[in-house]
Formats: structure tokens, sequence, C-alpha cells
């Protein structure tokens, strides 16, 4: 009976462990930076929706700076990956109310979610719904009913499956042009040949087709250009290690590594390690990685990998001069904005930009 | 496979013994997957000493490095095996389980720094409480199944869901990287010591369990509770608390498994730790011969299987099959196996060996 009771007692807690686990994710938060009524007061509070129905500025342009706009931003679970953390700060330290902006936030990584929260949204008349969709479809009825209540709409980070028309622009990372970027860089070291172990990322996933393609395309058009290794170690640094450690046990020449996330390159460099094969900045084997994490930066700092490409999650400038432009009566010419990603060259790279980039 | 081996030896007696023997199912699968390499490539078996980036003698070839990864894969079968057989059943969740084990593991020391100049925990300490905390998901998952009489598949399929995310949780989904080098000893190698550590951890995990199974009444118990617990509880065992213990010892395999994950890249990716070795982990019980639903086990058998698997593994990395299509290469690997220790096919391979017996002797 004891024992009953105890293990009775023992899973309620391990059940309400899970709950407090899970609840962070799938939960829809509002958080309000500042007190939203106060600068309401100061004038009139029509201000702050006219914009939406208006595209003449006038009204605006008399507004006082200490009018708030109104943002809803839909957002993945910051939980996701580094990037999307990185994405979240980026987000929050942008729309602040000492930008002018009231921001409220809304996370899931769930499609159906994430309508309900831009449908809350509407209701509470926000002036612009910033989205980062779970799922390209299912958008059209809301986004819709947005554009009806006069509701601008802003895509960052994922595109959606619905009319051009219902969307302001749609702010997106290039996947292809990260790839041809790190390519390129890779052409620029002028290796008399280039034997390349390719670790690649889960197999279909955007960044994997985007990074792929370009070294794909390279190694076709090149006969210096070859291909050691090519195998998926799912964003496994463990893996992308057994990878790496096979090529080595079996004695095959090797001079690169194209590793398409930090975590495979740094697996690789252990297995480097383990083997005494220099790499790095005039070591034997270049080290290529992406998405710029602060540890992968810091290790081109030291001259331990040479090349880290970057998948940007800093939207919220990009944003921000967008809802300024309509603000101030601009239109917006290009409604898909590619965002600029650096690629990160060991040779040049300061503790600054370790500093701002890294995420 | 089997007639193969039988073929070689003399003694019948012996021979049919070997056949009956569980071990000889991985040992068969052994000896094929080393046939194969030797023919197609023998460098495979090559050796060599040499000195790792910091100067310190390394011993690399493809079959140290199978003794290396297939480590962990060994401590996770010992536990998996035990709890196959008491429950019946087997535990999905240790992959994530793994990934729990090893966040407490950094969060105790880092002390909530992601990045700490020195380490706020001796590792020891560390170590501890992750097996404790590993344990005790253990217990949790034996409770549901012992008390709650729930399938074990479905009752470990909820720390399989969640526990990736109670992972980042503890760390406030941090990825916390551990500078100090004596940390990353328990993933490579010891200086001065050219054999893998995770080998030796491995070592220490099997020698505990055959003393433990030599000098306590485990394996006993274990098997009884696994054929019938209804049986076993008129003998006077407790049939749930078995069941509990054999979940609790696989929670305990899970953290030394956890320290060594964690070790090997200094950090933590919680998303992809340990990604899939509950399937590896089943499969190498399987391959030892253990009969899935339970009953009698051979745990040498067990160990053995997890190192054939990574034999695999290896083989398939050297020739470069696509690391995406490995799964299906093991599918077909376990379709064979299993279909091989079927109760029937076995019956039929040594009703057919008895009638080849007669004949030589007629």
């Amino acid at each position: 009976m004891k024992k009953k009771l105890l293990s009775a007692v023992l899973s309620t807690a391990m059940v309400a462990a899970l709950i407090t686990g899970c609840g962070s994710n799938a939960n829809t938060q509002t958080s309000a930076p500042a007190d939203t009524t106060a600068p309401a007061d100061t004038t009139a509070p029509a201000d702050t929706t006219a914009p939406a129905d208006n595209t003449g500025a006038e009204a605006e342009a008399e507004a006082p700076s200490g009018d708030l706009i109104k943002v809803g931003i839909i957002n993945n679970d910051p939980n996701e990956s580094g990037y999307r953390t990185a994405n979240d700060n980026d987000l929050k330290a942008t729309f602040t109310a000492e930008n002018g902006y009231d921001a409220s936030f809304a996370y899931s990584l769930k499609n159906a979610e994430q309508i309900e929260a831009a449908q809350k949204f509407i209701q509470d008349e926000v002036d612009y719904l910033l989205l980062s969709a779970a799922d390209v479809s299912g958008w059209d009825s809301v986004l819709q009913d947005a554009q009806d209540a006069g509701i601008r709409v802003i895509l960052f980070d994922r595109t959606i499956d619905a009319d051009e028309s219902l969307y302001e622009a749609s702010i997106v990372s290039d996947m292809a042009q990260e790839g041809q970027t790190a390519v390129d860089w890779l052409a620029g070291q002028g290796l008399d040949e280039y034997n390349i172990i390719h670790l690649q990322g889960v197999m279909g996933s955007a960044a994997q087709i985007g990074r792929s393609g370009a070294l794909d395309d390279m190694v076709d058009a090149n006969d210096n250009w070859n291909i050691v290794n090519q195998q998926t170690a799912e964003w496994n640094a463990e893996t992308a290690q057994q990878i790496v450690q096979s090529v080595i046990d079996s004695g095959e020449e090797f001079n690169v590594i194209y590793a398409e996330n930090d975590d495979m390159a740094k697996g690789a460099v252990a297995a480097l390690d383990n083997a005494n094969i220099s790499h790095g900045v005039g070591g034997d084997v270049i080290i290529m990685g992406f998405d710029c994490n602060s540890w992968a930066l810091q290790e081109l700092l030291d001259q331990n990998w040479n090349y880290d490409g970057q998948c940007n999650p800093f939207q919220s400038a990009y944003i921000d001069d967008i809802i300024q432009t309509i603000e101030n009566g601009g239109t917006i010419d290009e409604k898909t904005i590619i965002m600029v990603e650096k690629g990160f060259d060991a040779e040049t790279i300061t503790a600054d930009d370790v500093a701002n980039y890294g995420i | 496979m089997s007639k193969n081996e039988v073929k070689k030896s003399t003694g019948s007696n012996i021979l049919s013994g070997l056949l009956r023997n569980q071990i000889c199912i991985p040992l068969a699968a052994l000896l094929l997957l080393a046939l194969f390499n030797l023919i197609m490539d023998p460098t495979f078996f090559r050796i060599s000493l040499g000195h790792n980036s910091l100067g310190n003698p390394v011993l690399t070839g493809f079959l140290i490095t199978i003794l290396d990864n297939g480590s962990e894969l060994a401590i996770l079968a010992i536990g998996m095996t035990l709890v196959t057989a008491a429950s019946g059943g087997q535990d999905i969740s240790v992959g994530a389980a793994t990934a729990i084990a090893g966040s407490v593991l950094l969060r105790v020391l880092c002390g909530g720094n992601s990045r700490p100049e020195t380490l706020q925990a001796p590792i020891i300490v560390a170590f501890l409480v992750s097996c404790v905390v590993a344990m005790l998901f253990g217990a949790f998952n034996g409770a549901l199944v012992a008390y709650f009489k729930i399938q074990p598949m479905i009752a470990t399929l909820i720390l399989y869901t969640a526990g990736r995310s109670i992972a980042a949780w503890i760390n406030n989904n941090e990825l916390p990287i551990v500078s100090d080098r004596t940390f990353t000893y328990f993933g490579s190698f010891i200086p001065g010591i050219p054999i893998p550590t995770p080998f030796f951890i491995a070592v220490v995990c099997i020698i505990i369990i055959t003393l433990v199974m030599k000098f306590t009444n485990l394996k006993l118990y274990v098997q009884s509770v696994g054929i019938n617990d209804s049986s076993s509880r008129l003998n006077g065992l407790n049939p749930e608390l078995i069941k509990v213990l054999s979940f609790v010892i696989l929670g305990l395999c899970v953290a030394v498994v956890g320290l060594i994950k964690v070790s090997r890249i200094s950090s933590i990716n919680y998303s992809v730790i340990a990604k899939d070795i509950e399937m590896d982990a089943i499969l190498a019980v399987a391959l030892g011969g253990n009969a899935l639903s339970g009953g009698k086990f051979n745990m040498a058998a067990s160990v053995l299987g997890a190192y054939v698997i990574q034999f695999l593994t290896q083989t398939l990395y050297k020739y470069k099959v696509p690391s995406d299509a490995l799964p299906a290469y093991k599918a077909i690997v376990v379709i064979l196996l299993v279909v091989i220790s079927a109760p029937t096919v076995r019956e039929f391979v040594s009703g057919q060996w008895k009638k080849l017996k007669v004949k030589e002797v007629g």
C-alpha cells in the first residue's frame, strides 16, 4: 500500500514536471512591455488605428512620437533552436516602447494555434501583424480578415502560400545564396585540388537543399573539385565525427570539410584532433560551417576554423524599416526582401563580429 | 549463417550445443561482417598507433572506432535486456532520457552559466546527480508499467515525446559549453592511454552487471517475472518491484551514456543527442537472440549484439552508403535475424540437422 502511494505521488510529480516542461512551448503568452493606456491619453487614440486604412500620411506625420504603434508578433517557439532564440531576442529588443512600439508576442509551432493567435490580434485591433508561420498553408482567410480590418501583415523568416496582395512584405533568407557565398569563398582560396568531405543536414530541409546545391554544381563543373564523401549527419555532431573518422580510418586524402551547420563542423574537428590532422588557418584541412553560433565564431577567431556562413535571424531591423516607410507614407516596392547574409573568414573576423553576429 | 558455423567444427555435441546457445546468432553475424570486410578490403582491420593533436598516443583504425562508438550502445543494451526480460516490452525513451541526463550533468557542471571558465562542481558530483535524475525517470517509467499495467512502449512514449523539451528546459534552452579539458576524457582518450575511454567504461559496466548477476538473484528473478509474473508472485516474488528495478537499472545505464555523449562534444544539442539510439538498443537485444516478449535472456549476447550493430554501421560508412539509407540496411539485417531466431525456423533447422545426423549414422 505504502509503495503504491509512493509510486502514485512519484508519478504525479513527474507528470507535473512534464506539464511545466511543455507548458512553455505551446503557450500563447502576451506581454505588454509598456503601459498601453498612458500614451493613448495624450492625443486622440484614433491616430493609432488610422495608418491601417489610410495610405495618406498626413495624419501620421503629425502624430506625436509618444504614440505607440501596436504590433502583434506571431513566432515559432523560441526553444526550437539557437536561431529562433536569437530571432526572438532580436524582435523583443527592437519592438520596445522606447522605439515607439507596443508589441504583443504569441508563440507556437502549430499552425492552428498561430491562426488562433492571429485572430486574437485582429480583435485587439493591432496596427501590424508580424508573422513567422509554422506551416505554409491555411492562412488565406485569416489574412483576408486582417486586411478587412485594416491591419497590415508583414511576413518574416518564412513564406506562405497566399496571395501577395494579402501582405505588405516578406523578409526571408535565401539558403541557396548562403551556399553560393560559401562556395565562392572556397573557390577564392585557390587550392590546386579540392577534396571535400561534405556533411549534409537532414535531407530535404530548406537549409540542406540550399547549402548542398551550390557545392554540387561546383563539383560537377570543375575537374579539380572532388567529393571524398558526401553524407548526411542530420545536423548531429557525433554522427559527423563518425563519418569523418571513417574517412580518416580508410586513409583517403581530403583538404576541405564543408559542414552545413556548426555542430557538424565541431564533430568533424573532434575527429581531426584525434588523428592529429591540422585544421584552420595555416592547417591542412579547411573547416567550413554555417549558422554563426557565437562559439563557432570564436573558433574562427582562434583560427581553428576557416569560414562560417550566416543564416541571419535579425529581421527586426528590416521590419522596422518597412513599418517606418509605411508610417511615413512611402510604398514598399519589393514584396520579397532577401536579407543580406555574410560569410565570415577566419583571417578577417574581429572580436566585434563575434559579439554582433554570434547567435 | 549458422550452418556454415556448424560445418566448420567437428564434434557434433559441441555443434548442437553451439547452435542452441543464443550467442551464436550475434557471433555468426559478426563473423559474416568480418568476412565481408576481409574480402572487400583487408585494410579495414588495420590498427595504427598515432598521436592526437595534444601529442598523446592514440590507436586509430576502424576496429578502434567500433569499440569506441559501440560502447554507448553496449551499455544501453545491458539495461534494455533487463527491461525486455522483466516487462516483455521495450523502453523507447532512452534517447530522450539521455538528453535529460546530459542536460542535468551540464547544468550542475556549469551552474546555470552557459560559458563557465571553470567547473562549478566536481564532475563526480554532477554525474551522481544525473544518475539520480535518470533513475527517477526510470522509476517513473517502471511505475507506469508495473503498477498501472501500461504497455511499456506506450508508457515510455510519454518521456519519448516530452524528454527533449524537458532537457532543454533544464538548461533554459541554452547550450552550455564546458571548456575544462578533463571533462573530455570520458568521451575520448585519457592522456597516455591509447584506447578510447568509452570502451573502458563499457567494460566496467559489463563487469559490474556480471558480478551482480553472479552474486545476487537478479537474473533468476527477472527471468521468472518475465516468464510468468503471477506464478512468480505465488512463489513469493514481488513482480512490480522487479519491473521497476529493471527500469531503474536502465536509468543508471542512461546516465552513464549521457556522460559519454556529452563529454564527446563538451556540449549538448537537445534535439539530436542520442537520436534514435533506442531503436539500436532494442535491435541489440533482438540481435542477441533474446525474446522481445520477455523471459530468458543472455546478457553477453546482447552486448555482443550492440558491437555488431556498430560494426555494421561502420562498414556502411566505409562503403559510403548514404547515412540516410543506413536505417534501411539495418532494417534488412533485423528482418533476417528476427526470422532466423524465430522458434519455428530454429526448430526447422535443428530438425533438419537431426535428420542429417541420423543419415550419417545409418
